[in-house]
């Protein structure tokens, strides 16, 4: 090959890259759908296929002997969904439970965040902050079977408490709600810590300055700034307790959530259109959630 | 071209449709006859069962007799093991496997549904040496054609801590119409096959609803069987279905009665000061069969090892380590001391004593042809109704 060949294809090679990059300079949107091909793909693939699919199986039957899915459309499977008490019951447990967990976490993790963000000073936050990550890195099956032990009836809090005259709850509702309460703490505590972070030290002096106490100042100057952190943090405490059937199953004693439910569809039933059918509950409930608080505006400034 | 909203979610939803179809379409298994003579190994073999039923030493170099039955035949073997007979269903049905160890609530849905072939039972010779009492019965046996032959047997028991529950019981009312006094301590087994066990109860103690077997129950007698675990449930502290949860649990002191495995009962410390019992009103068990896959290209294989593990020293190696019977009396030289004993190897009067688990299904199990009796479908949602 002589020299002037190989110049010349470089030159065409160069052109066509020029070519590329000056075409794709020029039109934004087709450098965007370009660059967000990828992900897309792979959101829709996974996540919104996924979904649909659920979503069309629950209207599907299943041959009770074989066990095998007929792909016969019928309404069957939500109309139990939404008439049969027991998924009424198990429905409104289930919130119910959700909604103390992340009570119980919004009220522990205040106190803790306020204290790393505002008191604490910059080696005594660091370490607070790896303390609260810290559990993150221990398997959530080993935490939920510690906190079988501790609840058990001669567990180490039955040892603390007997002396104050109190019993441990033992297995139940109460443990599942302590053991949840006690596994997305750190999903609380982050989002409000950093959302206190933000909140800047002069709006406090300012209000105090003004004279208001400071009950007054963290109900009518913080509270109302971290409303946004507060409800991130709600969504992951209340979306986790939402999808859980492990804890329950530990520590829960003969108790159920809409979680078993979908589980004994699936396992023991081998009823996987109804399986998909309870498990349409949370997502719904997921979903009203989240466009509720979309109106607040509370997503944007997350 | 633009593709509106509408478009292009009628589109994924089309899509998905598709998806799933090939998810859940299969094959429909076809009706072998069985095999006449035995030709040459294959040289491979891949089996389905229960943990612990073929150990290669793999999980414990001590525990090993799928080795032996290697070189003896030059029958190279992959194991997969399942957790609920349901799971072994869907596995069973990808093809993948030769032979499978299924319990009684599983067999008869493999049998019905082709992907079992009947077998030549002279081909296996260790199969004489089976005690008779485990041999054509409902869950190995259909029309007179055998397609299972027998790995283990075992019954669910009574469990109950003896300083706490006084006197030692004798019959299921203790965690039944007794649960009261126990409230919070009792427990029992978290599966729908569980409403045989109040069935049982049933059977001896309303004789007028007129059970004859505990998995054929019309909507009445399965009525009745709910309302009975109904106001167990009151008295529940938990289910349990992982036996290690059972374990701790006793050893605490936050189960003190309620049902068990043998295997657990060994499991037990002295500690925790607990008996067993198999009730007066007899009770639920379960008599595991290995069975080959119709469609199996490795039969030599399978066959070889339906004889080996029916043979007097793997069948002892391997129920041990379960924690359940023999199915031969040759096989108690080969235990421990004392193995045959504590699990009640070859007492026909206590064997006689267990309903093996079975799935119920619509045409009644007991032979009336007047009702159609409930399917396990119906009982898996009786259960989540019990559980609330």
């Amino acid at each position: 090959m002589t020299d002037s060949m190989v110049r010349a294809r470089s030159a065409v090679r160069a052109s066509f890259a020029h070519r590329v990059s000056s075409t794709l300079f020029k039109r934004a949107k087709l450098r965007l759908s370009l660059l967000l091909a990828a992900p897309l793909l792979w959101l829709v693939l996974i996540y919104v296929f996924a979904l649909l699919a659920l979503l069309v199986t629950a209207f599907w039957t299943v041959d009770s002997f074989t066990s095998q899915v007929k792909m016969e459309w019928s309404f069957n499977n939500l109309q139990t969904v939404f008439t049969n008490s027991l998924y009424r019951t198990v429905t409104l447990r289930t919130v119910g439970i959700a909604i103390l967990v992340t009570v119980v976490d919004l009220v522990l993790a205040f106190p803790i965040s306020f204290f790393m963000a505002k008191i604490a000073g910059k080696r005594l936050r660091g370490m607070l902050v790896i303390a609260i990550l810290m559990p993150l890195w221990a398997s959530y099956l080993v935490k939920a079977y510690a906190w079988r032990a501790v609840l058990s009836h001669d567990g180490l809090l039955q040892w603390l408490l007997a002396p104050i005259g109190v019993e441990t709850p033992g297995y139940g509702l109460t443990a599942v709600i302590l053991t949840q309460a006690y596994l997305w703490l750190p999903y609380v505590i982050l989002p409000i810590f950093t959302g206190l972070e933000k909140v800047q030290n002069s709006l406090l002096e300012a209000s105090s300055d003004l004279g208001a106490r400071n009950l007054v100042t963290i109900r009518r100057v913080v509270l109302p700034l971290l409303v946004p952190s507060i409800v991130a943090a709600s969504i992951f405490s209340f979306s986790l307790t939402l999808g859980d059937y492990i804890t329950v199953n530990i520590v829960g004693g003969a108790s159920q959530m809409l979680g078993n439910l979908v589980y004994t569809n699936v396992g023991a039933a081998n009823n996987l259109p109804m399986a998909a059918a309870v498990a349409l509950i949370p997502i719904v409930l997921m979903f009203g959630y989240l466009t509720a608080v979309r109106r607040t505006g509370a997503l944007e400034s997350l | 071209m633009k593709l509106t909203a509408t478009k292009l979610s009628a589109l994924f939803i089309g899509a998905a449709m598709a998806l799933s179809a090939c998810a859940t379409a299969s094959p429909q298994a076809t009706t072998a006859s069985s095999l006449t003579k035995l030709g040459k190994s294959e040289g491979k073999l891949s089996l389905l069962g229960w943990p612990g039923y073929a150990e290669d030493g793999s999980n414990d170099p001590k525990v090993d007799w799928v080795t032996p039955f290697e070189k003896a035949t030059g029958c190279q073997v992959t194991f997969k093991s399942y957790g609920t007979s349901d799971e072994a269903l869907n596995l069973f049905k990808t093809g993948n496997y030769d032979a499978i160890a299924a319990s009684g609530d599983a067999t008869l849905r493999l049998i019905a549904s082709g992907a079992v072939q009947p077998l030549n039972t002279s081909l296996i010779p260790s199969y004489k040496g089976v005690y008779s009492f485990l041999k054509n019965r409902a869950w190995n046996t259909v029309d007179g054609k055998t397609y299972g032959v027998p790995h283990g047997y075992g019954a669910n028991l009574l469990m109950y801590k003896k300083d706490v529950v006084k006197p030692a019981p004798t019959s299921w009312s203790v965690v039944f119409d007794g649960s009261s006094a126990y409230k919070g301590h009792v427990t029992a087994y978290d599966s729908p096959i569980y409403i045989a066990d109040a069935a049982v109860y049933l059977m001896a103690h309303k004789p007028a609803l007129g059970i004859k077997n505990p998995y054929a129950l019309d909507d009445k007698q399965l009525q009745a069987a709910v309302d009975l675990l109904k106001s167990q449930r009151a008295n529940v502290g938990e289910y349990w279905s992982d036996y290690l949860k059972e374990i701790s649990a006793f050893e605490s002191g936050d189960s003190v009665v309620g049902t068990t495995w043998q295997v657990i009962v060994n499991s037990m410390s002295a500690k925790a000061n607990v008996g067993s019992v198999l009730p007066s009103e007899g009770a639920t068990g379960w008599s595991d069969s290995w069975m080959v896959a119709s469609n199996t290209k490795h039969v030599n294989c399978a066959y070889q090892w339906l004889d080996y593990i029916d043979s007097p020293k793997a069948n002892a190696a391997a129920t041990e380590y379960f924690g359940e019977a023999p199915v031969t009396a040759d096989a108690c030289q080969y235990g421990s001391a004392g193995f045959c004993d504590s699990y009640h190897a070859g007492d026909a009067k206590y064997a006689a004593k267990i309903w093996y688990w079975t799935t119920p299904i619509a045409k009644c199990l007991d032979g009336r042809t007047d009702v159609q009796c409930t399917d396990y479908s119906a009982w898996t949602t009786a259960w989540q109704e019990i559980k609330g």
